[in-house]
């Protein structure tokens, strides 16, 4: 097990350094003066873009000002916006909240989810099942924005049951509506993944070995059929998490839930560069992050994975 | 046994076992249709209800983005008063006006194109990319392998939304149709070049791929000639999914505010976002652009479905 941790943390290591620097070329290669933009209409002197050139190290080659970059951002300065704030302080406000919203979302989704693709996989050509597929159909075919929009408007204006926005301090009951549609996509997924994999446990040969000796199906379901049947949900939890950021942007801007998705959006909308990518960074880094636990997660439940020989 | 088809025996060369049943079981029905893995696959599709309505809808939404005159005869953007503003349906503008006095028919049907256009372009992308950088690696191995799918891992890395945004954000005079699709395809290949690089190394252990180096062909022609074209099938089932994702992500990238710009193209995403302030007092201006959105990509998605299941002789024999 200790080596396979090590692996794969070696193996993160080379995705870490290629995905921040692709993100640094992406802004190098960004056309215009930063310096005179920061002048705005006004023609700043030799001595102050030399000076400015040298505190923002704009006079150091590529490579130096990639590690530069890297530097601050292992140490956790982050830069400033447009109007002088820190990101790091901004990130402080909004995380938690983007990370209770994240949380409701999976929890949703996975209770939902699981329960919902079991019952349809047990009752494989039912009912049930039939409508599960065409409902999972539905969602994912339905744009995020567009579901949170119809969601905004039919439970939070035309039936009046929750507030259509986030309101101050974004209290848990007020966050229950937006990850209810930050989990709908994901949830389609998980329903079909379990659906396809109870099936293919429920004709395994232990399977019918535990009914034939006469154990009760409140025991076969949850402990022989669920546990077994729930590996392929878990790996693509790491799938899951790069939709649930993407998604989570879309809708706390929708729902004006002051998370770092609503800040980006805000940052988006405000031509706020620096902003703009110190937050993709972090959100690339901590997809990265989460990709490498889930993995290692993924590892711990199926012996067979840690044996893999390369 | 009793249909009168010409039968014709394997040669045997060792003893004549048996004429009676087991017999029949070597035997080669000439006049059996010819059968491969794509004439199967349109056999089963041809006969289930999605593949059609998905085929109908995506046909009547590529007329729509050829001939949008034919269904409306009101430019999208020429005729905006705002004395219409979020005016309800009138003879002439069936769906009613924006809150900028715009029709929202007109938006609607100029938007197919913009959508579908997006979509074929970072599908074309996508495909390209990935099928050529799969092939390499799957079919070359060794170091140009390696080498490859780590640039692929870190590219899968980088969420694709978030990367088109940055990307987005630095062109903010000159967004156009052929930006936006790079800045969505661009990061979105690697997960077509490895669906198709595990497909090349089980295609490449076959006789054919031996016998065509075997005969002279250089490694790149083989790879061509032989190995791509039976690689293939994954990706087409997985670009017509990545069409849907890239006409969703288009919307979004438009909704999040770093889209086409609203007054040059028609585009659902926008028409969406910018229903937003009107979702108190008139919220069908919302609802519209949703739908046609929603039932285009579902169209695309219920195809992809379908023709992964008839690709798919496992998925065949579960139904």
């Amino acid at each position: 097990m200790i080596w396979y941790i090590v692996r794969r943390v070696l193996q993160g290591i080379p995705v870490f350094f290629g995905s921040t620097f692709i993100i640094f070329s992406m802004v190098f290669a960004m056309p215009g003066n930063p310096i005179l933009r920061m002048f705005g209409d006004r023609t700043p002197t030799e001595a102050q873009i030399a000076a400015l050139e040298a505190k923002f190290h704009l006079d150091q080659d590529f490579f130096t000002r990639y590690f530069l970059y890297l530097g601050d951002i292992l140490q956790g300065n982050l830069g400033t916006t447009y109007a002088g704030q820190s990101v790091n302080e901004i990130l402080a406000r909004t995380f938690p909240t983007t990370l209770r919203l994240a949380l409701l979302a999976i929890i949703i989704q996975l209770i939902v989810g699981v329960l919902a693709g079991l019952i349809s996989g047990l009752r494989k050509g039912g009912i049930f099942d039939h409508a599960t597929l065409l409902i999972t159909l539905v969602l994912i075919s339905v744009p995020v924005f567009v579901l949170a929009f119809v969601a905004q408007w039919f439970f939070g204006i035309e039936l009046g049951w929750v507030r259509p926005t986030v309101g101050q301090g974004a209290p848990w009951q007020d966050l229950i509506l937006p990850a209810i549609v930050l989990a709908a996509l994901n949830m389609a997924y998980v329903v079909r993944l379990t659906r396809g994999s109870v099936i293919e446990t429920n004709q395994m040969d232990f399977v019918r070995m535990a009914y034939g000796k006469g154990l009760s199906r409140g025991r076969i379901i949850p402990v022989h059929i669920l546990r077994n049947s729930m590996i392929p949900v878990t790996t693509n939890l790491a799938a899951d998490f790069g939709i649930l950021i993407v998604g989570a942007t879309v809708t706390e801007a929708i729902f004006n839930v002051p998370g770092v998705g609503n800040e980006l959006f805000k940052a988006i909308n405000r031509h706020d560069m620096p902003e703009i990518v110190s937050i993709v960074t972090i959100l690339v880094i901590v997809y990265v992050f989460v990709n490498l636990l889930i993995d290692l997660l993924y590892g711990v439940l199926d012996p067979r994975i840690r044996y893999v020989k390369k | 046994m009793s249909r009168s088809n010409p039968v014709r025996k394997a040669p045997r060369y060792v003893a004549e076992i048996d004429e009676g049943g087991l017999g029949a079981v070597d035997a080669v029905r000439v006049s059996d249709r010819k059968s491969n893995l794509w004439l199967d696959a349109w056999r089963d599709l041809r006969s289930r209800w999605m593949f059609w309505a998905s085929a109908v809808v995506i046909l009547f939404i590529v007329f729509v983005a050829l001939f949008p005159s034919v269904f409306t005869s009101v430019p999208p953007n020429d005729q905006c008063y705002l004395a219409n503003s979020d005016g309800g349906p009138e003879p002439g503008h069936p769906l009613g006006f924006t809150k900028q006095g715009c029709d929202v028919f007109s938006r609607i049907v100029y938007g197919a194109s913009t959508s579908l256009s997006v979509g074929i372009i970072v599908t074309v992308i996508v495909a390209v990319m990935g099928i050529v950088l799969g092939a390499f690696a799957g079919y070359f191995g060794g170091w140009l392998d390696s080498f490859l799918m780590r640039i692929g891992d870190i590219f899968f890395a980088i969420p694709y939304i978030l990367a088109a945004v940055v990307i987005m954000s630095m062109f903010l005079h000159e967004r156009n149709i052929w930006i936006i699709s790079l800045a969505i395809g661009f990061f979105s290949w690697p997960a077509t070049a490895r669906i198709l690089r595990s497909e090349v190394l089980r295609v490449k252990q076959f006789d054919y791929v031996m016998a065509s180096e075997a005969l002279g062909l250089s490694k790149v022609r083989t790879m061509f000639a032989h190995v791509m074209p039976n690689s293939v099938a994954p990706v087409i089932v997985i670009s017509t999914v990545g069409l849907a994702a890239a006409i969703t992500a288009e919307a979004t990238l438009s909704f999040l505010g770093v889209g086409l710009p609203n007054n040059i193209y028609m585009s659902w995403g926008n028409d969406i976002a910018n229903a937003q302030q009107s979702l108190r007092t008139n919220p069908m201006t919302l609802i519209y652009p949703s739908i046609a959105l929603s039932v285009t990509v579902l169209a695309f998605i219920m195809l992809g479905e379908t023709v992964r299941e008839a690709l798919d002789p496992k998925a065949r024999a579960q139904r």
